[in-house]
């Protein structure tokens, strides 16, 4: 999605399930929870509040 | 004094002014129009004040504005001006979302004119389903100008309450599996020359099929093609803001002044907002449908809840798409492929008011 970057609502290194929201979007003047696709730990986070994102834009990686 | 000839009706109008104002100011429900309107609701139910009649000021402003249609064409140019087309042209084929979301404007216009309604109050009355304030106010100020202000402010209130309207109705007609369709990203690129080529190809393919609706398509395109052109900026600021802030000003007090006691408090403005609510209702139900229907042609590709947003409501409609996608299914991002439908609602209103004028015409009722 296209948007910007809210806040982010885990750390690196934080153990993460399924459908937790790891961060928090504005798009269209609202805000969009971006959750976990899968259970795991938070490797890296790409992005910082307040960055513009595209499409297909990685924001974070899972291991 | 006026005083002495104040009536109960008056009271009554100044009320429903003040409740105007109380929910734009308040409560922020599209107060650019609220406030005109409520204000103008109060100072044309002032006796002896004559406002409305011959000489009066908004008299003047809605003879010259409304009877005229000039002011809601106006607006038709600072819309086109400020929209961005390109998710729908990312997305082609989401256009024909925005085609079912009209159908709620022919089915409320045969169910006005069961009800017992002239045929062009059935017009205005059923275009309350554009969900389009300027196109509604345009079509209700050519055929039926007394019924204006009931018109307007079913159009206005409907398209702010769309985030309570249409849940119920999305929830209803999917299946739990339909609501957690998740959809894929497809996005292609959008070249300039497309961009500028599309006001220009649409405002003739439209006009060509519905000539009626010629001047509301022409003058969104026209602000269209100036925003994407990028060589008239200053007439694309102009019409984005001095001109639609000048005239949304004037075409709310005008729109307010219709709102005599007399005029307004009748059981005829109480069936427009009843059926102004079926129309919109009518709309996400079609809508819907009609996406459950792409949905099985494309075996499953398609989230058949975007099919709510292809009104006009903009972006209204797609948030609410995005939030209910969500909800049954967090990891669901709706939002992109809901404004593509959203969009092409937003020119599907505009050419069925068009096609249904036409049609009206061929038949040989306007």
């Amino acid at each position: 999605m296209v948007g910007k970057i809210l806040r982010i609502e885990k750390n690196v290194g934080d153990r993460v399930d399924e459908d937790d929201v790891v961060i928090v979007m504005e798009a269209m003047k609202m805000e969009i929870p971006v959750v976990s696709p899968a259970s795991g730990l938070i490797k890296v986070i790409k992005i910082s509040p307040g960055q513009a994102v595209e499409v297909g834009d990685l924001l974070a990686e899972i291991e | 004094m006026g005083l002495s000839h104040l009536e109960a009706g008056q009271v009554l109008m100044m009320l429903i002014g003040s409740l105007l104002l109380y929910l734009g100011i308040r409560r922020g429900f599209e107060p650019l129009l609220l406030l005109p309107i409520g204000f103008g609701a109060i100072l044309v139910n002032i006796p002896q004040a004559e406002l409305m009649e011959e000489g009066g000021v908004l008299r003047f402003f809605y003879d010259t504005g409304i009877l005229t249609e000039v002011f809601p064409i106006l607006i038709f140019i600072g819309i086109g001006a400020m929209t961005d087309f390109q998710p729908l042209l990312e997305n082609p084929k989401i256009i024909l979302l925005g085609a079912a979301g009209q159908f709620g404007i022919f089915l409320t216009l045969l169910l006005a004119l069961a009800l017992g309604f002239d045929k062009l109050e059935a017009v205005a009355v059923a275009i309350i389903g554009a969900c389009d304030g300027p196109t509604a106010i345009y079509v209700s100020s050519k055929y039926a100008p007394h019924l204006l202000g009931a018109v307007s402010v079913a159009a206005y209130s409907y398209m702010s309450l769309v985030p309570l309207i249409q849940p119920p109705i999305m929830r209803l007609l999917t299946t739990e599996r339909e609501k957690k369709i998740v959809m894929g990203i497809e996005k292609r690129p959008v070249s300039k020359t497309t961009k500028i080529l599309f006001p220009v190809v649409v405002t003739i393919a439209a006009s060509l099929i519905a000539p009626l609706g010629t001047p509301l398509i022409g003058m969104v395109m026209l602000g269209n093609l100036m925003r994407e052109s990028g060589v008239v900026e200053r007439l694309k600021n102009a019409s984005e803001n001095e001109i639609t802030n000048i005239v949304t000003l004037l075409l709310g007090l005008s729109i307010g002044a219709t709102m005599e006691a007399a005029k307004f408090l009748r059981v005829e403005t109480l069936m427009v907002l009843g059926l102004g609510f079926i129309a919109i209702s009518l709309d996400t139900v079609m809508g819907v449908l009609f996406g459950k229907l792409m949905c099985f042609l494309t075996g499953g590709r398609i989230n058949p809840l975007i099919g709510a947003a292809g009104i006009s409501a903009f972006p209204m409609s797609a948030r609410v798409v995005q939030v209910e996608g969500q909800r049954y299914n967090k990891k669901n991002y709706l939002l992109m492929h809901a404004l593509s439908a959203n969009a092409s609602g937003q020119i599907g209103s505009i050419v069925a008011a068009g096609i249904m004028l036409s049609v009206l015409k061929g038949m040989g009722i306007v």
